[in-house]
């Protein structure tokens, strides 16, 4: 996706490499530096061998049935039935297969597995265990358009939130306070949408708060110098606290007035929206959710493609490096902080302007942590945390659904699965992640 | 290039706190001159650069530029009046190309500020030809040896259109070989027309390529000198009394072999043989140095010795005992002194006073402690005798060691480890940073050691402090050891070594360009009618002699 994204070597200086000859000494040299570890091939062949025995050899004798259509659509497809043993076998054995050939590599010529082996290892693994999951329900059929919607709906928040993270973190600022953030955009959007009787003026003003919570944040972490992850914490204490305090103080003494902001329309694009599956997650969306692709769209190509983009990461990278070259340092990243305060504040109107027409308390319910678990995951690349964060939608809405049709799998294993995720991505097992390098560490000059 | 600047620094004065770091300072850079600031670490070049550079705003005086007063706020005013600047340490970022770093901050773009890299490529190209540079803009920095990196430096300035470049200790880093030729590319941009301030404290460099030398010593400009004086008068400008360059060294006097390594491999956590099956002796009474460019291995070799590395396989033998496997107290209790690369990291803890610092090694033993309870009177006495022996500039013992200055602080550790009988001494980097005065004291004091009749090993990236200390030469490449020479081979030798060539290919290799450089006009020949040092047998060798080998 992008050359910053894309290079495993771990933090460490690259040595001084002498013996070469001038000819030689503009070629790559890394190859031979990266380690390759036995990590990924074994984690590959561990998940693999799981899904053997529980998915193949274990699995349901049912047929799983995926609904493709749904009646809106201008022309039906007939839903997908699989055998579910079957299925299991057969893709549990590609599984196999795939991490056999990682094992292989690293042990004959001690090189790492292609970049599109995790990826397809996580679609056939995840689609195993979704006919495992359905085929062992008591009403063996769900619809998978409306997976794949409700996994979109329920990523939206999480996309926002981590796209906030990428533009501080890029920056060199690490923003824990994603969570209030997304909070403080949820209260203010239901509260200015209520009294204005406009729900785009809510989205306005949901965006102004995550600003102004960022710019808190901005304040101390860059002017005052304060421990980044400690004015982050404290920030989502006190947002959580205030918009408790105000919602059972001002909202609660009359919803009607203060408390029902009314929903944002869906906007439903003839024809596109008719297509299946990805007709209703593409075009048939609320603002927020067009304004979300929008959003990762634009801000990837202005990190990498721009001029404000190549100062950004330079500022993150080597700020002593940007300083000398004239760029202000703080500055970037003062504004960097705050325009990625107005995303967030963005993405937490959704709770109140399309998911629910009201606030409560808690709304984003820990979905900013979850949104910073997901930058981590796509590696600081917008396209990757999207990625990432609509992994996370998905989990969060099979959880749901796994309730309703009734599975052997308890409901609450399924709401660990994002997390478990997000452990073994942090730990470097799916690549590794490298963040900029002056990330959290503040810039004081001389 | 028609353009040329005339840059002047007119009654400087910058202070930080109470500190004065210059004082009253001018200078003067005529146009297409490479203009040397020489002057030891701390004497106050690098502040200046920075307040020329817009880094720093000067307390007092101007800049001048072809006789107009001028005012920096910033790097970006400097850069926009011509001034371009390599710093000591590169600025660059690592993970970004070659083409986005010269970018960077500087950026041409099509409509909408979309980056345009293919004008920045053509003008990388461009000068790359025009100096012979051999870059490709498309490389990711960390991937790029140091010598280019700086040549990406280089570039940087000049796509911005610097009229005089600022050299900030540029060979610091430098084999011998990339060294000249960072020379031959400093004489090369003086004949495009571009100054050059050259800021360095290596004589060598500066008399071979200085038109105008002017000496700093603690923040004020002591005078000016021509690159004809000889090293010695040089040094005694820069240091304010005579100084005695050649150590009186007497020879060696080998004993009994007490310490041996035997094919000695350390692993790094990537799975690297940062050391690499490397065996070597020293005998009592004899200092063996290690030369080799920084992260050859040095560091890790050092400190599997100490105990420091996890997966280290051979053997270490002090005295006969086996040393690989044991805890470092273990190592340090069995007779190992140690003076760790970086001092202010793994010497000392800043914070903790002087006396304590003395005893960080014994602190728990007699007479320090007893039991629990520690002796503070017995510490401070300690620390008093410590101080006066080594001649540690400071008021009072009780001082926090991170406020004494670089020379001080080494003091302090080398008093530490050498205030016990040892029977194997290692001091790695044992001067980096360090004044001339005190380097002077601290390898008396080396060579003391080893008069005593102690195994000395000396780890140095500094060519010249391995020719002056060694009895024998260790040169390592890559983690392996390239060969063990002899005291008083050839600097260029050495240094073909420290490139990976094998003592026999070194030798010949010299052997047969010299012969063919000879004849040829030769630049610098000035430099053979100076008396050359004894430290410096080459020095009257063309310096392109090298360098040419590998083009």
């Amino acid at each position: 996706m992008s050359t910053t994204a894309t290079s495993p070597v771990p933090g460490k200086p690259s040595k001084p490499q002498p013996g070469t000859p001038p000819a030689d000494k503009n070629r790559k040299q890394t190859v031979s530096a990266k380690p390759v570890t036995w990590k990924l091939p074994v984690t590959l062949m561990a998940l693999a061998t799981v899904a053997f025995i529980f998915f193949g050899l274990l699995g349901p004798q049912s047929t799983a049935k995926f609904g493709v259509s749904s009646g809106g659509d201008f022309f039906q497809l007939p839903a997908i039935e699989a055998p579910a043993f079957l299925s299991g076998i057969v893709l549990s054995v590609i599984l196999l297969g795939l991490a056999g050939y990682a094992l292989v590599l690293k042990a004959q010529k001690n090189q790492r597995p292609p970049r599109w082996l995790p990826a397809v290892f996580t679609v056939v693994f995840v689609v195993a265990f979704l006919i495992w999951v359905v085929g062992g329900a008591r009403t063996p059929s769900i619809s998978l358009a409306g997976l794949i919607a409700g996994s979109v709906t329920l990523a939206v928040p999480i996309v926002f939130g981590s796209l906030s993270g990428v533009l501080c973190e890029r920056a060199g600022v690490v923003n824990i306070a994603i969570e209030g953030q997304l909070l403080g955009g949820a209260f203010t959007a239901a509260l200015v949408a209520s009294l204005t009787h406009n729900p785009y003026l809510g989205l306005l003003a949901a965006a102004v708060a995550g600003a102004l919570v960022s710019m808190v944040l901005a304040l101390f972490s860059i002017k005052y110098v304060v421990n980044q992850i400690i004015v982050g914490v404290v920030l989502n204490v006190l947002v959580s606290g205030l918009t408790g305090f105000l919602f059972s103080t001002v909202m609660q003494s009359d919803p009607e007035k203060y408390n029902s902001p009314g929903r944002l329309p869906i906007i439903d694009i003839p024809v596109l929206s008719g297509i299946p599956v990805i007709g209703p997650i593409l075009f048939k969306q609320s603002v927020v959710g067009y304004l979300m692709y929008v959003a990762v769209a634009v801000i990837w190509i202005a990190l990498f493609k721009t001029k404000w983009g190549l100062r950004v990461r330079a500022v993150g990278e080597h700020p002593q490096a940007a300083d000398t070259l004239g760029i202000k340092v703080n500055a970037t990243r003062f504004w960097n902080v705050t325009l990625g305060g107005a995303v967030a504040g963005i993405g937490g109107s959704f709770f109140t302007l399309v998911a629910i027409d009201s606030f409560t308390k808690e709304i984003s319910g820990g979905r900013g942590f979850i949104a910073l678990a997901a930058m981590i995951l796509g590696r600081w690349n917008p396209i990757g945390a999207f990625f990432a964060a609509l992994l996370f939608g998905f989990a969060d809405n099979l959880q749901s659904i796994v309730t309703i049709i009734g599975t052997p799998v308890p409901s609450q294993f399924m709401a660990m699965l994002p997390y478990v995720v997000t452990v073994f991505a942090v730990a470097g097992l799916v690549g590794r992640s490298r963040p900029p390098a002056a990330d959290g560490i503040p810039y004081v000059k001389g | 290039m028609v353009r040329v600047l005339k840059l002047e620094l007119k009654g400087i004065t910058k202070r930080f706190g109470s500190l004065v770091a210059n004082d009253h300072i001018d200078v003067v850079v005529e146009p297409g001159q490479i203009h040397c600031l020489l002057g030891e670490n701390g004497a106050g070049k690098s502040t200046l650069m920075n307040v020329l550079y817009g880094l720093y705003e000067p307390t007092e005086g101007e800049i001048l530029i072809d006789d107009k007063p001028v005012t920096f706020r910033g790097p970006g005013d400097a850069m926009a009046a011509g001034i371009g600047m390599v710093h000591q340490h590169f600025m660059l970022v690592p993970v970004f190309t070659v083409a986005e770093n010269v970018a960077l901050g500087a950026e041409t773009t099509k409509a909408g500020g979309f980056l345009d890299l293919d004008d920045t490529r053509r003008k990388i190209r461009e000068i790359s030809d025009r100096y012979g540079f051999d870059v490709d803009p498309d490389a990711l920095i960390e991937d790029l040896p140091v010598g280019v990196q700086q040549r990406v430096e280089i570039i940087k300035a000049l796509v911005r259109d610097a009229k005089v470049l600022i050299l900030d200790e540029p060979t610091a880093v430098l084999t011998p070989q990339d060294t000249d030729e960072l020379l031959d590319i400093m004489r090369q941009l003086k004949s495009h027309g571009t100054s050059i301030v050259f800021i360095s404290h290596k004589l060598r460099e500066v008399k071979a390529v200085s038109d105008t030398i002017t000496v700093i010593r603690r923040g004020k400009v002591v005078g000016s000198a021509d690159p004809g004086a000889s090293t010695t008068e040089l040094a005694s400008m820069m240091v304010g009394r005579a100084v005695n360059l050649t150590l009186d060294k007497a020879p060696a006097n080998p004993q009994e072999t007490t310490f041996q390594v035997k094919d000695l491999t350390v692993i790094a956590p990537s799975g690297q043989h940062v050391v690499d099956g490397i065996s070597f002796d020293i005998a009592r009474g004899e200092i063996l140095a290690v030369a080799g460019v920084q992260g050859n291995g040095q560091t890790e070799l050092t400190e599997a010795i100490l105990g420091l590395q996890d997966r280290v396989h051979g053997s270490i033998l002090l005295d006969g005992e086996e040393l690989v496997g044991r805890s470092v107290k273990d190592v340090l209790n069995a007779g190992v002194g140690f003076v760790p690369e970086d001092r202010s990291l793994d010497g000392l803890i800043g914070t903790f006073s002087i006396a304590e610092n003395l005893i960080l090694d014994r602190y728990d033993q007699a007479p320090f402690a007893k039991g629990i309870s520690m002796s503070p009177a017995k510490v401070l006495e300690n620390a008093k005798t410590r101080i006066e022996e080594f001649d540690v500039r400071t008021p009072s013992g009780s001082l926090a060691a991170g406020t004494l200055s670089g020379g001080n602080q080494q003091k302090v550790v080398m008093a530490r480890e050498l205030s016990r009988p040892l029977r194997l001494f290692i001091a790695s980097q044992p001067t980096r940073g360090v004044d001339v005065g005190s380097i002077e004291f601290l390898h008396k004091r080396i060579v003391a050691e080893r008069d005593h009749g102690t195994p000395v090993m000396i780890v140095s990236t500094e060519l010249d402090e391995v020719i002056e200390l060694a009895d024998r030469i260790a040169v390592l490449y890559k983690g392996r050891l390239v060969g063990i020479v002899p005291a008083g081979t050839g600097r260029d030798v050495l240094g073909l070594m420290m490139a990976g060539l094998s003592p026999q290919d070194a030798h010949a290799d010299t052997a047969g360009k010299l012969a063919a450089q000879r004849p040829a006009d030769n630049p610098a020949a000035p430099q053979a009618t100076n008396p050359a040092p004894a430290t410096d047998p080459v020095q009257e060798r063309s310096p392109g002699a090298v360098g040419d080998h590998h083009e």
